[in-house]
Parts: structure tokens; sequence; C-alpha cells
């Protein structure tokens, strides 16, 4: 009999080591396919189009202007995609657990780029902020901002979302939105109040230059220069490393396992022990966390906040997790990595396709639009959609 | 209630007590005569802007509450409204213009909440874009009213701009623009359900503030961001008429005037279109809709047809206040159709009540009120206490909103003059689902609530 019980134990280790990795790591593998897919597909189809109009333009050539911003333009795909993704992922668990649509998660991520602004300058009053190690530095704010922002995010739930658990699907939603527009201007008083003032410049420690990692060359004596900037590296990396924890904690511990089942069946859930409540706050607590790290990457990245800057990212986070298919953790990374990649390519090429004629930062935004409407419109379960059955 | 009867003198019962004495036979239009009297001449007395006139103005608005909720003949109502916002309150206006202006735009905010009343309280689709509607109609005559349609049609240069006789007919081009907008948007989208049509219309909001932000190349549209400027203004035909009667108003005060009562009529003309349409076969068709799709196309309700015809009804009031918007403002810019302005809208409309006319009117006066006299009353009182300016409350119109918002939604979901149906509705859900059944699949909250909309409706 002992023996017999050793050999189940033993049974139940190897296999939960083998699902471990699986779980935990299956997912990045599907987002590195997406990746080397968009990459590949959208690389080629600039090339392509450059080849087409090589000859309409006299004063460049248009190939070799392609080319040159081409892994620039890969990297920001990648900045994007991450961003993208991490947002997504506190809209498509809250999605999945409760069937709402958490408009003020928007607001979520951009406390967390408030809290590293916040944060520096805090060190810098100390005169501690120009010697202190960037990537401790970056520990530190991102553990801060999960922090702050899952604990926001789950006074959110309490105060804005619970009351109006049993209402129309509408109601709730219009909480929402409330909460959103309440915490944009909540952030703003702060903000004002502590004298950060309403554009706030996010002083980090020194990153040290871009990161050469090739030249190319290409016609002639230019070179197109393969360089990363080491805050875009940290992005990526530190997004990676949550993606993994995510995976790890969805999909391998008793908590996620709680989790997929209250996505799954809230009644009977709760007939099983599960405190119900309990799970969907923690919820919010991870969504949150994701986004407030997100948060402090994006400030730590792009340098510039302000209150407001929550809404455009959020609103295209959510694009994103109905592109991978909403209520599905794996299908909000891979939706926020093509939503990021196609908005790189318009925002870097349409002006120099068309001469200049439309700002292709601005119509990033359209083209963002223009995806979840198509999305929804012919594929309303998203890329990943007959993976649906199984929520968060 | 028998057994609150049985219970001795408490205030309520005095108050019934009252209440029914001061509603017995001419008692009640005396009051009300007497109250509409004394206010207005108070206000006329000393029309000079001050908080003693912001309180009476405010009471002034309250007699038309009044009016509504004292259950008085139809014929006095209407001599009593006829008198006070035809008369009076023209009057008063031309004394201190910057009521008239409060006026007029509690007018035209009234037409967008009735408009996205239609869409969201009446068919029960979340429109969170609906201010991208009051653009397209904005931008129409400001576009076709200035030089800026040359750069469109090069060939008919020369005619542009066009006289103010065409504003008459763009009143109705933005009709008609607007709700071929709102299809054109409503096609697509209506298969989604409800959470995905709010972010869709969200999204088509910015679309449209992007463009009108960026089509000033190749071509300029729009003007980008600098937007356009002196924007025509319809022709003043009774200028004539009103110096012969020898009233000593000049142009801009006919303007105001003009306005004033050139939304008034859009207003009644508006109430009485939505009334209409909400107790007819297209109004029961749509509260179908609202409660339970899936029982309306079983019914024989043609789904697509009528989710349409709501977005379009409630985009060409939009259109058509556009239009009146822009020449009343003489200059309009992208920022003016942000996402804040949608958002007030809507909270006029969650405010009043979702599908009640009473209530949408009501709504936007109060959010109106606020946003342009409240406000800035208190920051003007508050700047006198010595108050640090981060705490300014004309800047904080985003966390009051939020705040209304989800206070509205989770103690008085119904609104402050509640649509019968969904009073009803909603306390049934109380009663039937307590709060600590919150575990409760909303599949199993719908079973209990079901039976009781049949019974009511």
């Amino acid at each position: 009999m002992a023996v017999g019980v050793d050999a189940d134990k033993k049974i139940k280790v190897q296999r939960s080591v083998g699902m471990i990795l699986k779980e935990v790591f299956g997912p990045l593998l599907q987002i590195l396919i997406y990746i080397l897919i968009c990459t590949v597909s959208l690389s080629l189809f600039v090339v392509l189009v450059a080849l087409l109009l090589r000859g309409s333009r006299e004063d460049i050539d248009l190939l070799q202007s392609t080319l040159i911003i081409l892994p620039q333009v890969i990297v920001d795909g990648l900045v994007r995609g991450f961003l993208f993704a991490t947002i997504a992922l506190g809209y498509t668990m809250v999605y999945g657990v409760l069937e709402f649509i958490n408009f003020a998660h928007g607001e979520i991520f951009m406390v967390g780029a408030f809290v590293v602004a916040g944060f520096a300058v805090g060190l810098a009053s100390l005169g501690w902020l120009e010697g202190f190690p960037p990537l401790l530095f970056v520990l530190f704010a991102v553990l801060l901002g999960m922090a702050v922002s899952g604990l926001l995010a789950m006074a959110t739930e309490r105060l804005a979302y619970r009351p109006v658990r049993g209402a129309p699907r509408l109601v709730a939603l219009i909480s929402a939105i409330g909460a959103s527009l309440f915490l944009q201007d909540f952030m703003r008083m702060i903000a004002l109040a502590t004298g950060l003032g309403f554009n706030v410049r996010v002083q980090t420690p020194d990153f040290g230059d871009p990161l050469q990692i090739a030249e190319i060359p290409i016609v002639g004596e230019r070179l197109a220069v393969v360089s990363i900037d080491s805050r875009a590296l940290i992005f990526i990396v530190s997004a990676t490393i949550m993606l993994i924890g995510l995976n790890y904690l969805v999909n391998v511990t008793k908590l996620g396992k709680a989790i997929r089942a209250v996505a799954q069946d809230r009644p009977t859930a709760s007939l099983m022990g599960i405190n119900v409540n309990r799970i969907i706050a923690l919820t919010f607590l991870i969504g949150g966390a994701l986004g407030g790290a997100a948060g402090v990457l994006f400030g730590i990245r792009f340098g510039t906040i302000n209150p407001y800057i929550g809404f455009l990212p959020g609103l295209k986070a959510f694009t994103a997790a109905v592109l991978g298919g909403i209520g599905n953790i794996t299908g909000a990374m891979v939706g926020g990595i093509v939503l990021g990649f196609l908005e790189a390519f318009v925002a870097s090429y349409l002006s120099l396709f068309t001469e200049g004629a439309f700002a292709g930062a601005n119509y990033a935004d359209i083209a963002a639009f223009s995806i979840l409407i198509f999305i929804l419109i012919f594929r309303p379960s998203g890329l990943l959609g007959e993976a649906t059955t199984q929520k968060v | 209630m028998a057994r609150t009867d049985t219970q001795p003198s408490n205030p309520e019962g005095f108050l019934n007590m009252l209440r029914a004495e001061a509603g017995r036979g001419m008692i009640p239009y005396l009051l009300v005569t007497a109250y509409a009297l004394i206010v207005t001449t108070l206000l006329l007395i000393d029309p000079a802007t001050s908080l003693r006139t912001d309180i009476l103005f405010v009471l002034f608005l309250g007699v038309m509450l009044t009016l509504y909720k004292v259950p008085l003949a139809a014929g006095y109502k209407l001599v009593m409204a006829i008198a006070l916002l035809g008369i009076a309150m023209p009057y008063f206006g031309t004394l201190n213009p910057f009521y008239m202006d409060v006026a007029t735009q509690v007018g035209m905010f009234v037409v967008l909440a009735l408009g996205l009343n239609i869409v969201v309280g009446m068919a029960g689709l979340l429109d969170l874009g609906y201010v991208a509607f009051y653009a397209v109609g904005a931008y129409l005559w400001a576009i076709f009213s200035t030089d800026q349609a040359a750069n469109i049609i090069p060939r008919l240069a020369d005619s542009f701009p066009l006289a103010p006789e065409w504003f008459f007919i763009f009143l109705f081009l933005g009709l008609i623009v607007g709700g071929f907008t709102g299809v054109l948007l409503g096609l697509p989208v209506l298969r989604l359900r409800g959470d995905y049509l709010a972010i869709v219309t969200l999204g088509f909001g910015e679309v449209i503030r992007v463009l009108a932000t960026n089509l000033d190349r190749p071509v300029n549209i729009t003007n980008g961001a600098q937007g356009i400027k002196s924007i025509g203004r319809p022709p003043l035909f009774f200028e004539p008429w009103v110096q012969a009667l020898g009233v000593p108003l000049d142009r801009s005060q006919l303007y105001q005037l003009y306005f004033y009562f050139l939304v008034l009529v859009v207003v009644v003309v508006m109430i009485v279109v939505v009334y209409r349409l909400n107790n007819s076969r297209i109004g029961r068709a749509w509260a179908s809709i609202r409660e339970d799709e899936t029982a309306a196309i079983a019914m024989g309700v043609p789904l697509v047809r009528m989710k349409l015809l709501a977005f379009a009804v409630g985009a060409s009031f939009a259109g058509t206040m556009g239009v009146i918007f822009a020449s009343k403002q003489l200059f309009i810019n992208p920022p003016t159709f942000d996402l804040i302005r949608s958002i007030n809208i809507l909270a006029m409309v969650i405010l009043g009540g979702m599908g009640s006319i009473p209530g949408a009117v009501l709504g936007a006066t109060l959010v109106t009120l606020l946003n342009l006299q409240l406000l800035p009353r208190v920051a003007r009182e508050l700047s006198v206490l010595d108050v640090p300016s981060w705490l300014d409350p004309t800047q904080y119109q985003r966390m009051l909103f939020g705040m209304l918002l989800i206070l509205m939604t989770v103690f008085r979901p119904e609104g402050l003059l509640p649509e019968d149906r969904r009073r009803q509705e909603l306390h049934g859900q109380d009663e039937s689902a307590m709060p600590d059944t919150l575990l409760e699949s909303e599949q199993q909250q719908a079973d209990v609530t079901e039976p009781d909309v049949d019974i009511q409706t």
C-alpha cells in the first residue's frame, strides 16, 4: 500500500512538472509565433508596397528609406505590443470572471505611471536618484506601482462595481465609466496638489546609450543601424517575466484554479466552497497590478505623462483583448502583440508612402479602431476564438 | 397603505393632509400662479448677475417642473408655459444676456439629451460617441457657410460661402446627414452586444474627432486643429418688424432672441416627436428590444430595422442641433466635440432617468445649470476664501460627473423622474434579488425578473 501511495505521488509530481512547463511556457511560444508572423508578413508587405511605389518618388529612394527604418519599427511594434498585452490582461481577466468591461482599467494603468513619477521625485528629493542602480529602480518602481494600482482596482471594484453587480449590464458599464472619469480627475487633483503638475516628466537614473545590435549595410554607403533603447529592452523583458508569472499563477496554483472555476460558473464555484467575492476582488487585484506595472514601464519608457494618458492605451488594450478573444488570457497577449505591430507599421509607414499627406501617428488610432470594428463584425470570437470556452 | 394610515400624526401624514388640502378646487391654480408671479417679478426687478439672481433663475425653471408635477388642467399649464418661456424669459433675457445664453444652452442640451435618450433609454443601446453626430452637423454648416467649402468643390468656389438663407435648408440637411451617419455607424455594429456597442461608438466618437483634427491635409476640409471661424448666421428676417415696433434692441440681442426662440421651437417639436414615437408601435418595439432581444425577435419585431431607426432618429436630433450650435457659437474646433461632452449628455440621461422624456429634460437642465452656473459660482465664492488654484471646481467636471454616474447607478438607477416601466422593473428586482444573493448568476436573475416585466407590459 505504502509503495502504491509513493508511486502515486511520484506520478503526480512528474505530471505536474511537465504540465507546469507546458502551461507556463506554451502561451509564450504562441506569442513568439505571432511575433514572427507579424514581423515577417508586415515587413514583406511594406517592402512590396515600397517596390510598387518606387517609381513615383524622385526625391528619395523609397525602398531604401523603408528598409532603413524597418528594424526600428519592429522594435517599436514589440514595445507597443507588450504594452497593450499587459494592459489587455486586466480587461480580459475581469471580463472572464464577471463578463463586464472594466472601463476604469486605463486609469489604473495611468496611476501606475504616476507612481513611478512620484517615486522618482521622492528619490530625487533624497538625492539618491542619480546614483541609483537602474535595474533596482525599475524593480522597486514596478513593485510599488503594482501594489498601488492593484489595491486601487480592488477599491474600485468594492465601491463602484460590487453594488451594481446584480443590475442590468448597462448600469454596471455606466458605473465603470463614472469610475474612470473620477479616477482621471482624482489623479489630476493629487498631481496638482503635490506640485507634480499636469504634465509630468518622469525622472529616471541614467539607463545608458541604446544598445547596438547590428549594422546592416543597405544599397550604397548607408547603414541600417539596428539598435534598441535600453528602456525598451527593459520594457520587453519585464513584460515577458510578468506574463510568465501570470501564466504560472492562473494555470498552476490553487488560486488560479479558483479563478478559472469562478469564470466558468459562478454559482457552482461557490457551491464548491470558493469565496466568489474574494476571488473576484483578487482578480481585480491581479489585473490592476499588471496594469500598474505596465503604467510604470510606460512612464519609464516614454518619459512624459499626464492624468489623461490612460484613455487611449486603455481603449486599444481593450481592442487587443477583443482581437485575441476576450476572456482568454493567451488571446489578450497575442491580440496585444498583433495590434502593437499593426499600429507601429501604420504610424511609421503611412506618411512615408503618402508623401506626408496623412500624418501616420494620428491615423494609427483610427487604424486601431477600424481593426476593432472589423474584428467585432467578422470574427467576434477573436483570433484565438476556438479557445474561448476556456475562459480566463 | 392601510397600515400607515392607522399610525397617528407622523410628519408624512401631516404632509399628505396638507397636500390633499392644497390640491382641492382652485387652490393649486392660485398657488402655482402666485409662485410663478413672485419669482418672475423678483427676477425682473433686479436682473443683474448675482447669487440671488442665480437662485431665482433656478426657481423660475422650477416653475416648469411644478407645472409638470402638479395635476392641473392642460390648458392652464399650456398658457403658463407660453407666458413664462415665451414672454417672461425673453424679456428677462434682454435685460441680462447671460441668463438668456444659459437658457439657450439648456434648450440645446435638452434636445441632445432627448436624442440620446432615444438610443440609450428607449432602445437600450449604449452610445458613448453621441457627440460625433453633433460634430457632423456642426461641421456641415461650418464648412458650407465659410470659404472652407471652396477647397472641397473648387469648381463652385464662387458660390461659397453660402447665403444666410441656406441655414434653414441646412437645418434639414443636418437632420438627414446626422441620421445617415447614424445608420452608417449602426449598420456594422448592430450585431454587437450592448457593451461592445458602447466601446465601438466610443471609438467612433474619437475617430470623428481625430478626423476633424487631421483633415486639413491633403485637402483642407476642416481646417484642422485651428477650427473654423466666422461661421454664417441665419438671416434676421424679422429685424424690420422689430424696428417698426420701435423696440430698442441691437443686432446681438436680436440674434440671442432669435436663437432662443429657434431652440425653443426645436425643443417643443422634439418633445412632441419623441412622445409620439415612444407611444407608438416603434416605441414599444424599442422597449421590447431593450428588455429582451430574443423575445422581441420571437414576437416579430424587426430587430435590425428598429435598432437602425433608433440610431438614426437620435443622430438626426444631434445633427440638427449641431447646425444651430455652429451658427450660434460662430466658431468650432475639434476639442469642442471630445468625449467629455458625450459623457455630459449621458449623465443628463442617467440623472433624469433612462427612457423618461421629462427625465431627459430635467437632467439636461440640471447638468447644464451645474456646468454654467453652479461650478463657476462656487469657484468665485471660493476664490474669496484664498483656496489654492488646484482646487478650482470648474476644473473638476470629470470628477463630478464620474461621481454622479456612480452614485446614480448605485443608489437610484431609475433616475430622478423615472419612466414608469423602468421604475417598476427596478423595484421588482430589488425585492426579488436581495443584495446577499449576489452570487446568483445573471441567468437566474433574468429568470426572476422576466415575469414581472411581462405583467407590466
